[in-house]
């Protein structure tokens, strides 16, 4: 897989300034800025109802912003959006291949709607990437799960797109498929492909975006890479703490006093920062590991991480 | 809607306003799917007239009715039949179809993700169902002839008549998908729009014997329109079935926009 040339080394792939999206009293997006540079993968993350998805939708034209301005390259959105997408691919959340036809049918429907001039030269790039050749001619409904989510995924890139969104591209997916599909979104990303990835697994985002944006009833609330990340919202260090909710209620105050930040991380407290305590307030039997993205995560949108 | 032109980009070819090539791919994907039902749909589309034309044409014919306004009753329902298997290939799939692709397989999302945009797709969604009604519109004339119809020259023009019809009844029926919450609402309007207007259209009995007020009304009953003139294209046109034809136009092409505006409604939040 190549992907088109680029004009403007780190120019923006996407621009978003103020952003609006409201459906009824709900405001789904709510001023959001955001750029993505050309050549990056930027993982959007943040917990159900974050505004990820809408974000999605305008950026495709599939919604249309009440205030705000969005480009995509050098497309005004939602005015030159059917040109704008000419140069994006998609892969959904949800599945919508066609179940009754054919692999190669799926793949060749789509060379067509994106204009791609060698059909046939396009079905088979789709096909060895998706590592379906062999199942060409079978009917997507008998294909297993991780190969539709392939096929899905060499659909979006059957025209080459300059910039490629995915939305959860692997929720619902077990382990070892999800996996699967990292290895080829890493590859794409390797090559160069723009990708903008809206996810809720921490490990997702952390594997495969050079940048985290974390989303929050519908804004930016952080961005940078990974590691700055966790320096600027977690530190070095995080410790867990196991036991009876009154020693756990008693550790937190304590850690709390310290001015120390602490979150629920299931059976568990997580303090985090703890590296920063001079006071004894990390008790001796609490798990010290480095701190973590899911501690970013937690800490900036209060919600359990997956 | 927007109209573009813009210059291609990796090996994509100019993004302009209904792009034939994109309204070819939109019918691409209805044709890959109906190769997978064609069958069934060819065969109730050849059985369906047989069973009517048995029960009314003979039956009916020989045993109640001589004939109406001059023609045996199967010439009278074997060309009064093209009008219902034009409304029942057209109105429901496009009723039905619709409201699944964009309900619950999600096609739409997945084909308005691509340079498509909703008048492109509307469009190539009501010229499939056209072309389709347009050609099995002509069965109940096939299966009449054999029943003892007699071919015409005329009858060629039927195809003709039933796409422009098919494509009116398209679009209603795509309108009515992006105007319903919920699937049991077709109910509605099947009994209140498409049964009636099945039923005043002159197949099965002529509309001169109805009160005055249904008489006038059935002008502006589309159906009634194309079977006059399947049975106008059978035993003689007239100068006056080219207005009837070009009020079918106009019914698509009105119904047309309709469909377009409601969809875009639907489909773009």
């Amino acid at each position: 897989m190549t992907t088109a040339s680029k004009t403007e080394p780190n120019a923006p792939a996407i621009t978003l300034r103020g952003a609006v999206k409201r459906f009824g009293e709900i405001t789904a997006v709510d001023g959001l800025d955001l750029d993505v540079p050309e050549g990056i993968c930027l993982g959007l993350l943040g917990p159900n109802g974050a505004g990820k998805s809408t974000t999605m939708r305008l950026l495709t034209g599939q919604a249309i912003a009440d205030a705000g301005e969005i480009r995509v390259f050098e497309h005004g959105l939602p005015g030159d959006s059917k040109a704008a997408r000419a140069q994006m691919g998609v892969v959904p959340q949800l599945d919508n291949l066609d179940v009754d036809v054919t692999v190669e049918d799926n793949l060749a429907i789509f060379a067509r709607l994106y204009r791609v001039q060698n059909v046939g030269e396009a079905v088979e790039r789709g096909l060895a990437l998706a590592r379906l050749t062999d199942r060409r001619r079978d009917a997507v409904d008998e294909l297993s799960g991780g190969m539709r989510r392939r096929l899905l995924l060499a659909r979006g890139l059957v025209h080459r797109p300059r910039l490629l969104l995915l939305d959860e591209p692997t929720v619902g997916l077990d382990p070892q498929i999800r996996t699967e599909l990292w290895t080829l979104i890493d590859g794409l990303r390797t090559q160069g492909t723009t990708i903008l990835m809206s996810t809720h697994y921490i490990e997702e985002a952390e594997r495969l975006a050079d940048e985290v944006a974390v989303m929050a009833h519908g804004k930016v609330i952080a961005r940078g890479r990974p590691s700055e990340l966790i320096a600027e919202h977690a530190g070095r260090e995080t410790a867990e703490v196991y036991g009876p909710p009154d020693r756990l209620a008693e550790v937190r105050a304590l850690a709390e006093s310290e001015g120390l930040v602490v979150r629920p991380a299931g059976p568990a407290i997580a303090i985090v920062g703890s590296e920063a305590s001079t006071d004894g307030a990390i008790p001796e039997d609490a798990i010290r590991r480095a701190a973590t993205l899911e501690d970013v995560f937690v800490r900036l949108t209060g919600e359990e991480a997956e | 809607m927007i109209g573009l032109r813009r210059k291609g980009v990796g090996g994509i070819n100019e993004v302009k306003r209904l792009e034939p090539a994109v309204i070819a791919g939109v019918m691409s994907r209805e044709v890959a799917n109906f190769r997978t039902y064609w069958k069934g749909t060819t065969f109730s589309s050849v059985l369906e007239p047989i069973v009517y034309l048995l029960a009314f044409g003979v039956g009916l014919g020989s045993t109640l009715i001589n004939g109406v306004d001059g023609l045996s009753y199967v010439e009278f329902v074997g060309t009064g039949m093209v009008a219902t298997a034009v409304i029942f290939s057209s109105a429901l799939p496009a009723m039905f179809g619709t409201f699944v692709k964009e309900r619950f397989q999600n096609t739409y999302d997945a084909i308005l993700a691509a340079p498509v945009d909703v008048e492109e797709l509307v469009t190539a969604e009501m010229l499939w169902i056209g072309i389709r009604a347009g050609f099995y519109g002509c069965f109940p004339l096939l299966v009449a002839m054999a029943f003892g119809l007699e071919p015409a020259f005329g009858m060629l023009l039927v195809p003709i008549f039933c796409f422009f019809t098919a494509l009116g009844f398209a679009a209603f029926g795509i309108t009515v998908a992006a105007s319903v919450q919920k699937i049991d609402q077709f109910n509605y309007v099947t009994t209140l729009v498409i049964t009636p207007l099945f039923l005043v259209a002159g197949t099965f009995f002529p509309i001169n014997q109805l009160p005055e007020g249904v008489q006038v009304a059935a002008n502006f009953n589309p159906l009634y329109q194309l079977v006059e003139l399947v049975r106008a294209a059978a035993f003689g046109l007239e100068a006056t079935d080219l207005i009837r034809f070009a009020a079918l136009v106009a019914f698509a092409v009105v119904l047309w926009r309709v469909a377009v505006r409601r969809m875009t409604t639907r489909l773009i939040d």
